[in-house]
């Protein structure tokens, strides 16, 4: 095991892949200068010269031409450098790759990662910090990943950039510093398969990217209550591990879903909703979600408290479960 | 001139059996057993000839919402085409894309696309591929005048120019923006002109003279496969059917659709150079007409007697290994 930051552990994979396989290229802006601007392409254009592209400032292009080089059968890795820029992108993103391989009756395949550092950062306000991981669940043919943890990021990445379909691969921003052990040597973690966390009786947390780790403070003071509480944490949201989620549910009969996206028809929406239809008769208490109010990110830091969840919201949304 | 008799008769030849696929296809559409609609191609069949001709089998062709012809001009199966737009398991999709989703992967056509201008971005790409790669794979586009209005063309092309990628954009502009004329929502009349922007080379042919698109289009593929960056073609045409099937066509008159099928069709003009320089007999002209004939009538049977997919194909072709999400 190695300790490295989350970046890190992108950067380490991204190298490792390229060195595995010449079709692996790197394209977004300002991807060469500073290393990129989370450092996550840092040493790329050294290392693999003719291979990584700087753009031009043009999401639609830069998706598009990702499109058709995927199609031709490179693995580009784009790096959008706000998710809130995927916007400008949505045909290429949704109209085109991930229709792709349906609409040719299964000729033509997108093998693309759309890397989307998302979420609150720096204070940025509504335009530099939104999420929207459950847009891309509802559209059939893209693949989404949420890694948690430096460990996660490195497997999830490796998975994605060999991943035959596109891949809208989210990194929380305030992640990217973010400190832990990764194996050392080659290692893929499958889509599809949810991650318990941590182990307990009493409550099933399931938990969406940085909520884990919030989560997992919530449980040491929730231990003082006496509540012993499980992290599932699903890593990819499509596909969706339901059975492992499910397991969880019918151990412990209690669930709080946690994501910072917004709840409202959010990826937590859906975790919650598999859970009423599968485990309703598991179920002691009503579901919880936790996740932002329904409001466009504000920029002052006093406002931003009031919308970002934290381990807080974690520990009042179990006792809620709980009564 | 470079153009060959041999050239002259693949894409007269072409040519027909584009018409005629067009015109069975419109059939089948009032038999009802083409459903949905149709973006027709013919009067424009010139320019797919002309532009396919100068390629090579693992050159890449992108289209639009109006691709039959660049379909069949790449190579394409007439029957397996057909089999598509009848919605069956045999056609070149298994009944999943329909006519504005064409492709055949293994001749490296990807695909009509239904949203206008959103080929120009993957075209640039699978030049990129080549570039990357290092063959001398060539890419082209077919958009319409109407795609040059969206984003994607400035994105697009800006990068395939500052990256010298070897492409080839071929705009086929028949002057109406599905009903509106081009001169009602656009400043700059010619699309060609605006490849000064990217500092690429700009031209306009007529693109109802397939010797002037093979001629002009040999020029941006060999300046393409050799290093030399892209090239922008306007192939001014004319569509003699509407917009898609059902279009009223208000906005023009009959006489100007007939004035144009009278002097302006492509089939005539190239027979008439041929015929010119003896590269073409009556007989000749009778032979290729009923072997293409011969050939959309086999199309047409085929699809009709092909079977409808099976109800387990509604789920398959999600995602490579797609996993039980529902």
């Amino acid at each position: 095991m190695t300790v490295m930051a989350f970046n890190e552990a992108l950067r380490e994979a991204l190298h490792e892949e390229m060195a595995r396989d010449e079709s692996v290229f790197v394209m977004g802006e300002d991807v060469i200068t500073h290393g990129g601007p989370y450092k996550v392409t840092d040493g790329v254009a050294e290392k693999f010269p003719g291979r990584i592209f700087e753009t031009p400032i043009a999401e639609a292009g830069i998706v598009g031409l990702g499109v058709g080089a995927a199609m031709a059968g490179m693995n580009p890795v784009i790096e959008i450098m706000y998710l809130d820029f995927i916007t400008c992108a949505m045909d290429e993103v949704v109209n085109q790759a991930a229709k792709m391989r349906y609409m040719t009756g299964g000729q033509g395949s997108v093998p693309m990662v759309v890397r989307l550092p998302c979420g609150v950062g720096r204070l940025l306000a509504a335009q530099h910090s939104q999420i929207m991981e459950s847009w891309f669940m509802h559209v059939p043919g893209l693949q989404v990943v949420v890694p948690s943890t430096p460990a996660d990021a490195k497997g999830l990445l490796k998975t994605a950039i060999r991943s035959p379909d596109p891949v809208m691969f989210f990194e929380y921003k305030r992640t990217y510093t973010h400190k832990g052990e990764v194996p050392e040597g080659e290692y893929l973690i499958p889509f599809g398969k949810a991650d318990v966390k941590r182990e307990g009786e009493d409550v099933t947390v399931i938990a969406i990217g940085p909520m884990v780790q919030k989560s997992l403070e919530a449980a040491v003071l929730l231990e003082d209550e006496g509540y012993d509480i499980e992290i599932v944490d699903p890593r990819t949201l499509s596909p969706l591990d339901t059975e492992t989620i499910c397991e969880s549910v019918r151990k412990t009969g209690r669930v709080v879903v946690c994501g910072e996206d917004s709840s409202f028809a959010g990826s937590v929406s859906e975790i919650a909703a598999m859970i009423a239809e599968r485990c309703f008769s598991d179920l002691k208490a009503p579901i919880v979600r936790v996740g932002s109010p329904h409001v466009p990110m504000p920029f002052s830091a006093e406002l931003v408290k009031h919308v970002v969840p934290e381990a807080a919201n974690v520990v009042s949304a179990v006792n809620r479960v709980m009564s | 001139m470079s153009v060959t008799q041999e050239k002259c008769l693949k894409m007269y030849t072409d040519m027909w059996r584009i018409r005629l696929f067009e015109e069975e296809a419109n059939r089948q559409t009032n038999l009802g057993n083409v459903v949905g609609t149709l973006h027709m191609y013919c009067g424009e069949e010139a320019v797919a000839v002309g532009v396919c001709a100068n390629l090579r089998d693992d050159d890449y062709v992108l289209g639009t919402h109006r691709s039959h012809g660049h379909c069949i001009a790449k190579g394409a199966q007439s029957d397996k085409m057909m089999a598509e737009l009848f919605g069956k398991a045999t056609g070149t999709c298994r009944g999943k894309g329909g006519s504005m989703h064409v492709a055949d992967f293994s001749l490296n056509m990807l695909g009509a696309n239904g949203i206008v201008g959103a080929g120009i971005g993957p075209t640039t790409g699978t030049a990129l591929a080549s570039k990357i790669r290092g063959t001398d794979q060539v890419s082209v586009c077919f958009f319409g005048d109407g795609a040059a209005a969206r984003g994607t063309f400035h994105e697009a092309i800006a990068m395939g120019s500052l990256w010298q990628l070897p492409v080839v954009y071929v705009c086929e502009n028949n002057g109406y923006q599905q009903w509106v004329p081009r001169k009602n929502v656009a400043v700059v009349d010619s699309v060609a002109d605006m490849a000064g922007s990217y500092s690429i080379p700009g031209v306009s042919v007529n693109g109802q003279d397939a010797i002037e698109v093979y001629e002009v289009i040999a020029e941006a593929v060999a300046r393409a496969r050799s290093g030399g960056g892209p090239s922008l073609i306007e192939a001014r045409t004319y569509r003699f059917y509407g917009h898609s099937l059902g279009d009223e066509q208000q906005y023009r008159t009959e006489e100007e659709v007939e004035e144009r099928k009278r002097n302006a069709d492509p089939i005539n003009i190239l027979r008439d150079f041929m015929t010119e320089q003896n590269w073409l007999t009556s007989a000749d002209d009778d032979q290729v007409q009923q072997r293409a004939g011969d050939e959309i009538t086999r199309a047409a049977k085929f699809a009709e007697q092909s079977p409808w997919p099976e109800m387990g194909e509604v789920g398959t072709d999600v995602l490579f290994d797609a996993k039980e999400v529902a």
